[in-house]
């Protein structure tokens, strides 16, 4: 009898491991690998120079490759930066050319860029984010800063504010070169709606208490954000250009809005019962639902994927922040990945970019999330965080 | 043996919607927050463009709405002014109220200090008041922004209890962007932890 019941209960806890994930590792020992975490592919880079070779090495490191010798390549990349950036790749199982291209025009990082794009879409056969942006918050020792744009490595940044006032949660508009942020520039913390191309902006939220977080949705009509005009601050959710406001949440700490990428749903922090949790609520309005992330402690300042298969958060303890991702469906516990705060997730659902501490200053950061591997973005002057990937 | 079928699957039932609305009893009542209940709605006329690093002056023309912004409605905030009044940091500066690590319950033994400025605006009854929130540098930044809120509306909660009409009072947070200590250590995060009381006096002549 004994055996039967031993023998039942291993199986119960190997089918509790599995489900969901495809290649998975059960690691004996304190995390169970539940992302299907993988190694990185191996690429040897081959006469590039200067930024090219930098961009080619950022772009590609952060999408989940690994730079080896030639002969312990999967894939040969080689080419020149002298003057344009040409290059091939050479599958060597196969031995054969995979791609040859030459790219002008703009500049060498942009050309580097368009490259690297190229490589993801051939091995990998998914959309670089080579050339995506970074909206994000440059922050004094004074509390004051503005909010900035960059390719997501952090260079060519411009400021989108110049009102040396505190500035927060820079938040994309969806296929739009505009954003939405939170200023005090008028004395009190005001969202903006900021169009990039045109230059102008208005307030689309400045009830009295404070008015932050924006997060829109994926198809660009709605806006989440936390309010505290109704006596605490709740998630309440409006158009685009701030009209038709609903109250959606009635908890007494809430933060941090994130939308599904169907649009159905909105996921936030807050407290229930003096516990910190992640929980959702529909976006037309209903029950509160919480989700879980046993293992990991005061989970905070969610982002949901776009292809809305993961939500990652910062977990924050006594002393220090976590980047910890869940699946959306609850079906797994958190994996921990880097120490870090305030992930905002790439196009590609699976690069995210964060921010960590160096020396008592924030430092953006980009982390692909099934090898684990990350690398600071350029830095901007002061205090860099909040970043948000434009999608 | 009939009665626990019955009862059965309706304890299940009500568990269930329990476990997904949470319980609504014992939900501590909110105040809402006068003033500016209205969004502003400009249409950016009369700004300039921004270009690169430009800023928008003037902006927020409340077309419609009849809501003022700030007086001087220039360029940035005049920041000795809240909400047309003028700001008094020093009056009530003996009173600032500390909290707990993540905790925005005012503790028991702040009870004076709320009597004290709930007095002050008892004997100035043109004044209002402005309630900064603000917290230690240790949580993540929207957190801390909506915990800062949630301390300052917790001593508005806490002032009303006292005698103070709620629509006198108004709160604002700063998150963890402006402590009082710059330290980073235990004896600096317990000054940053708090709620500072700033008397707001009508402008001369308004």
């Amino acid at each position: 009898m004994k055996k039967i019941i031993l023998k039942f209960l291993t199986i119960g806890l190997v089918a509790v491991a599995l489900p969901g994930a495809r290649a998975q590792e059960i690691q004996v020992g304190k995390e169970i690998n539940v992302l299907g975490q993988t190694k990185p592919i191996p690429v040897s880079l081959d006469g590039f120079t200067g930024e090219a070779a930098e961009v080619l090495k950022f772009d590609l490191f952060v999408q989940g490759f690994s730079f080896v010798a030639p002969d312990a390549a999967q894939y040969q990349i080689s080419g020149s930066s002298a003057g344009d950036v040409s290059g091939r790749v050479t599958d060597k199982f196969a031995k054969k050319v995979v791609l040859s291209r030459s790219y002008n025009g703009a500049s060498v990082r942009r050309q580097a860029h368009a490259f690297a794009d190229d490589i993801v879409q051939t091995i990998q056969n998914k959309k670089g984010i080579g050339q995506t942006k970074i909206a994000f918050k440059s922050q004094s020792a004074s509390g004051n800063g503005e909010i900035f744009v960059a390719d997501f490595d952090g260079y060519n940044k411009q400021s989108v504010t110049s009102d040396n006032s505190i500035v927060a949660k820079p938040a994309w508009s969806p296929g739009k070169l505009a954003v939405y942020y939170t200023s005090y520039a008028r004395g009190n913390p005001d969202i903006f709606y900021h169009s990039l191309s045109g230059g102008q902006r208005r307030v689309i939220a400045g009830y009295s208490g404070l008015n932050t977080s924006a997060a829109v949705s994926p198809d660009g009509a709605k806006v989440a954000m936390i309010l505290s005009k109704g006596g605490s601050p709740n998630v309440w959710v409006c158009d685009a250009d701030g009209t038709n406001l609903k109250r959606l949440t009635t908890g007494l700490e809430d933060s941090s809005p994130t939308w599904s990428n169907d649009g159905q749903w909105i996921c936030f922090a807050t407290k229930i019962a003096e516990r910190r949790r992640l929980a959702k609520v529909s976006a037309s309005g209903g029950p509160v639902k919480t989700l879980s992330t046993a293992g990991v402690s005061s989970p905070t300042e969610p982002d949901w994927s776009p292809d809305g298969k993961w939500i990652a958060f910062t977990s924050q303890t006594r002393d220090d922040f976590n980047i910890c991702v869940i699946p959306a469906d609850g079906s797994l516990p958190p994996t921990v990945l880097v120490a870090g705060q305030n992930p905002s997730w790439a196009p590609n659902s699976r690069t995210l970019v964060f921010n960590h501490e160096i020396g008592h200053r924030q430092v953006l950061s980009v982390l692909d999330v099934f090898t684990k591997q990350y690398k600071d973005c350029q830095r901007a002057n002061g205090s860099n965080s909040q970043p948000a990937w434009g999608k | 043996m009939k009665m626990n079928k019955l009862v059965f699957p309706l304890v299940i039932t009500l568990a269930a919607s329990m476990a997904t609305t949470g319980c609504k009893k014992g939900t501590p009542k909110t105040t809402i927050i006068p003033g500016h209940n209205q969004q502003i709605v400009g249409d950016g006329s009369g700004a300039g463009t921004v270009g690169n690093g430009g800023t928008m002056g003037g902006d927020n023309n409340a077309s419609g709405t009849g809501l003022n912004t700030k007086p001087g409605g220039g360029d940035t905030a005049n920041l000795d002014m809240f909400d047309g009044m003028i700001k008094d940091p020093a009056a009530l500066a003996a009173y600032t109220v500390h909290f707990a690590f993540d905790s925005a319950t005012v503790k028991k033994g702040e009870e004076s200090n709320i009597s004290a400025v709930a007095s002050a605006l008892a004997s100035n009854s043109g004044d209002k008041l402005l309630i900064e929130g603000n917290c230690d540098e240790r949580g993540t930044e929207e957190y801390n922004r909506s915990l800062g809120e949630r301390r300052a509306l917790a001593l508005r909660e806490a002032l009303a209890k006292a005698g103070v009409d709620p629509s006198r009072v108004r709160t604002i947070s700063y998150g963890k962007d402006k402590p009082a200590d710059p330290g980073h250590d235990e004896a600096a995060w317990a000054k940053n932890r708090r709620g500072d009381f700033i008397l707001l006096h009508p402008k001369a002549g308004v």
